[in-house]
């Protein structure tokens, strides 16, 4: 497997450069925990990774999560491989889903502690459990790189553990934006660290602590 | 005192329809219409629901015609609606619904006959063009970001499925189920042309004076309608969409040598189909645009207008009916706004056209009939939807009672709304004034149903042509008023 390149990277927000310009290289085996201020531009960055790499089998996780709220919290993990099926068995799965993509979901979901609601329609869930939703179709999906936006945001220690586990065992190379620290350097082994639209720190997590990186806030 | 836009547009409105109203005929021509309406209401207290079978028949064939054409033009409108974004489909679409289905029904009559596809399409046809805009509207007003979450390589089919469909299927639901109920009255009324729904029995046991059975087919309406609630179980719908092509009855076989002659001859201009040419086709047309066309866009126009008033006035005037700044919360109260729903519901469920034929029975033929009409039917479903929307504001624990109520806290609130409802059912009081011609008020539907008597299908197809257009251009002037006024667009899509 090869690595991932995003060279010349920029963003604008009318006349006001935000991002960039700014390359990354990501490597096979690299977790990378995007850190910063809110406002620096990690939303940005990831959403130009989005865009450069969406042909490359790129699983998106984004901080809306992009859950559709009338669907079970099945069918919304089943969404990540909508594109493995034909459309007749897509639209089957609908009506009367199929036994082996329950059990493989359920084992899914059970991992992420949510298996009871799996036939709740999403936009009943509180806002942890969509997360962990979002987390299990992004898992479900599978691909070269995961990109996500705050992935364990409202998700209290042992369950952002189990999910930020989860997440990274599945995906060989990650880029996760991330404000817990400790949680950060736990589970991503490279650190890239974004002030004012540029890259100010870019060290793996071994070499660093969190008091390294109150620098950037 | 300054005058604002709104009340502006209103006086204007209100003094055009006070002209118009001097330039109408109205005039009670039946020699004793107090006996009349005296014996159909006595026909509704003690109905007879004895002739069974003409009244089962015309029930059944009401609902199956119903459910074939509002299913046919609900697929037919959600294919639409996903191409909805190209302008040919969105004209096309604009075009076949500014044509009422009695007009389609009257055009297909003279090809397929009286076979039940004339009836079907009639709606199936109209309902497509309707179902393809609002579904268009709701699929457009889904969250964009879980598509954006989707593998690169997802079908469009399965995409659209999981993304768009799934997060607007309730909305698509409900408003199918409430076109349901519009389906049910477009069915009832196309009886009055010939098909071999409820308008047809309706009509016959009218000219024979069956006030007992008119009475028992009206109050069986009225119930079908208000249960549709109880019988129409999503888990039932695929029985019935199957069973209902099968209730159509049989009609009268299709002649193709006669939908040949329609689509090449009867419909072909007479001074080209004569070999006049181009030169003949000049006079014809404005032979037709003076004697005909001008005197029903006139009328028509005349008619919508006081209608369009006399609808507004009814609405104000009935809201508080349902409203629980008027009734109280107490049980006296609650049992008051029971009553003023029954009333609502009684008025909305019947189709302008039905009581017009009914007005038309019992006051003889005038411009009065077609307005009460179109104004109690209107004038219900918007104090309706007035009354919902009054109901969600909170008034201070101090306000005023009674009229003062009426007058400054409550009206003031929902009269943006009550115009911005009032426009959008502008354009259908104008189409359904056109089709009043029918029953012989002298609208555009007169004149193309004289024309189509006369076998004169030429002429019809312009007239109905100029009538869709003139529904068209009100549409447009509605919504202009509507910007002009600035009133917000988000309010029901309650449209038949």
């Amino acid at each position: 497997m090869t690595g991932l390149v995003l060279a010349g990277a920029v963003a604008d927000y009318g006349s006001a450069r935000v991002l960039g310009p700014l390359d990354l290289a990501l490597a096979p085996g690299e977790r990378v925990a995007l850190v910063g201020k809110s406002g620096a531009g990690k939303s940005t960055l990831l959403t130009l990774m989005h865009q450069r790499w969406r042909d490359q089998g790129v699983a998106l996780m984004p901080q809306d999560l992009g859950l559709v709220p009338s669907l079970s919290v099945f069918h919304n993990v089943y969404m990540g491989r909508l594109d493995r099926y034909p459309w007749w068995a897509n639209l089957w799965t609908l009506v009367r889903p199929r036994q082996r993509d329950v059990v493989e979901i359920t084992a899914l979901l059970e991992r992420l502690d949510i298996a009871e609601k799996r036939w709740t329609p999403c936009g009943e869930l509180s806002g942890g459990q969509r997360q962990r939703v979002a987390a299990a179709r992004a898992i479900h999906q599978g691909g070269r790189v995961l990109l996500a936006d705050e992935p364990v945001s409202a998700l209290d220690g042992p369950q952002a553990e189990r999910v930020m586990r989860a997440l990274t065992e599945t995906y060989d190379m990650a880029v996760l934006a991330m404000h817990d620290l400790e949680l950060a350097l736990r589970h991503c082994n490279r650190v890239v660290g974004i002030q004012a639209g540029s890259i100010a720190i870019d060290r793996p997590s071994r070499e660093l602590s969190t008091s390294d990186l109150l620098d950037l806030y | 005192m300054p005058f604002g836009a709104t009340r502006r547009v209103s006086l204007a409105l209100v003094a055009l329809a006070a002209l118009c109203l001097w330039l109408g005929d109205f005039e009670i021509s039946a020699h004793d219409p107090w006996q009349e309406l005296g014996r159909l209401a006595l026909g509704l207290v003690r109905p007879d629901f004895g002739a069974v079978d003409a009244l089962g028949e015309a029930l059944l064939r009401t609902v199956a015609f119903a459910f074939v054409g509002v299913g046919v033009g609900a697929s037919a409108g959600l294919l639409l609606a996903l191409c909805f974004h190209r302008l040919w489909v969105r004209t096309g679409c604009a075009f076949v619904r500014a044509i009422h289905e009695l007009f389609w029904a009257l055009i297909f009559l003279q090809c397929f006959g009286l076979h039940p596809l004339t009836g079907v399409l009639a709606i199936a046809i109209p309902y497509a063009g309707i179902f393809a805009k609002v579904y268009a509207e709701i699929l457009d007003e889904t969250d964009p970001a879980p598509a954006r979450t989707l593998p690169q390589r997802t079908g469009r089919l399965s995409a659209l499925l999981y993304t768009r469909i799934s997060q607007a299927w309730p909305h698509l639901v409900s408003y199918t189920a409430y076109r349901l109920e519009c389906g049910l009255r477009s069915s009832a009324v196309l009886g009055f042309v010939g098909m071999p729904t409820l308008g047809f029995h309706l009509a016959s046991h009218f000219a024979q004076g069956h006030y007992a059975v008119v009475g028992a087919l009206l109050l069986l309406f009225y119930a079908l309608i208000a249960s549709l609630r109880l019988w129409v179980r999503p888990k039932l719908l695929p029985f019935y969409l199957l069973a209902a092509p099968f209730c159509l009855g049989t009609g009268l076989p299709i002649l193709w040598s006669n939908v040949a002659r329609f689509f090449t001859q009867d419909i072909v201009p007479a001074p080209l189909r004569n070999g006049e040419g181009l030169a003949g086709l000049g006079p014809w047309l404005g032979d037709l645009l003076l004697h005909q066309a001008l005197p029903g866009i006139w009328n028509t126009l005349l008619l919508s207008q006081i209608a369009l008033v006399l609808t507004g006035v009814l609405a104000m005037a009935l809201f508080p009916l349902i409203s629980h700044h008027f009734t109280g919360r107490h049980l006296t109260g609650r049992l008051g706004a029971g009553l003023g729903h029954g009333l609502l519901v009684v008025l909305r469920s019947t189709p302008e056209y039905l009581l017009a034929f009914i007005l038309l029975q019992l006051w003889g033929p005038s411009m009065l009939p077609a307005v009460v009409a179109l104004a109690l039917h209107n004038g219900g479903i918007i104090a309706h939807l007035v009354g919902r929307r009054s109901n969600q504001i909170v008034l201070r624990p101090d306000a005023p009672r009674g009229l003062e109520r009426y007058a400054y806290e409550v009206a003031p609130r929902v009269y943006g709304p009550f115009m911005a409802l009032l426009f959008y059912r502008w354009e259908i009081i104008m189409r359904e004034t056109a089709i009043l011609g029918i029953l012989g008020i002298a609208t555009l539907g007169f004149y193309v149903d004289s024309a189509i008597q006369e076998i004169r299908f030429d002429r019809a197809l312009v007239l109905i042509l100029i009538t869709a257009a003139l529904n068209i251009g009100v549409d447009i002037l509605a919504r202009r008023l509507r910007a002009h006024l600035r009133l917000r667009h988000t309010i029901n899509r309650q449209s038949c």
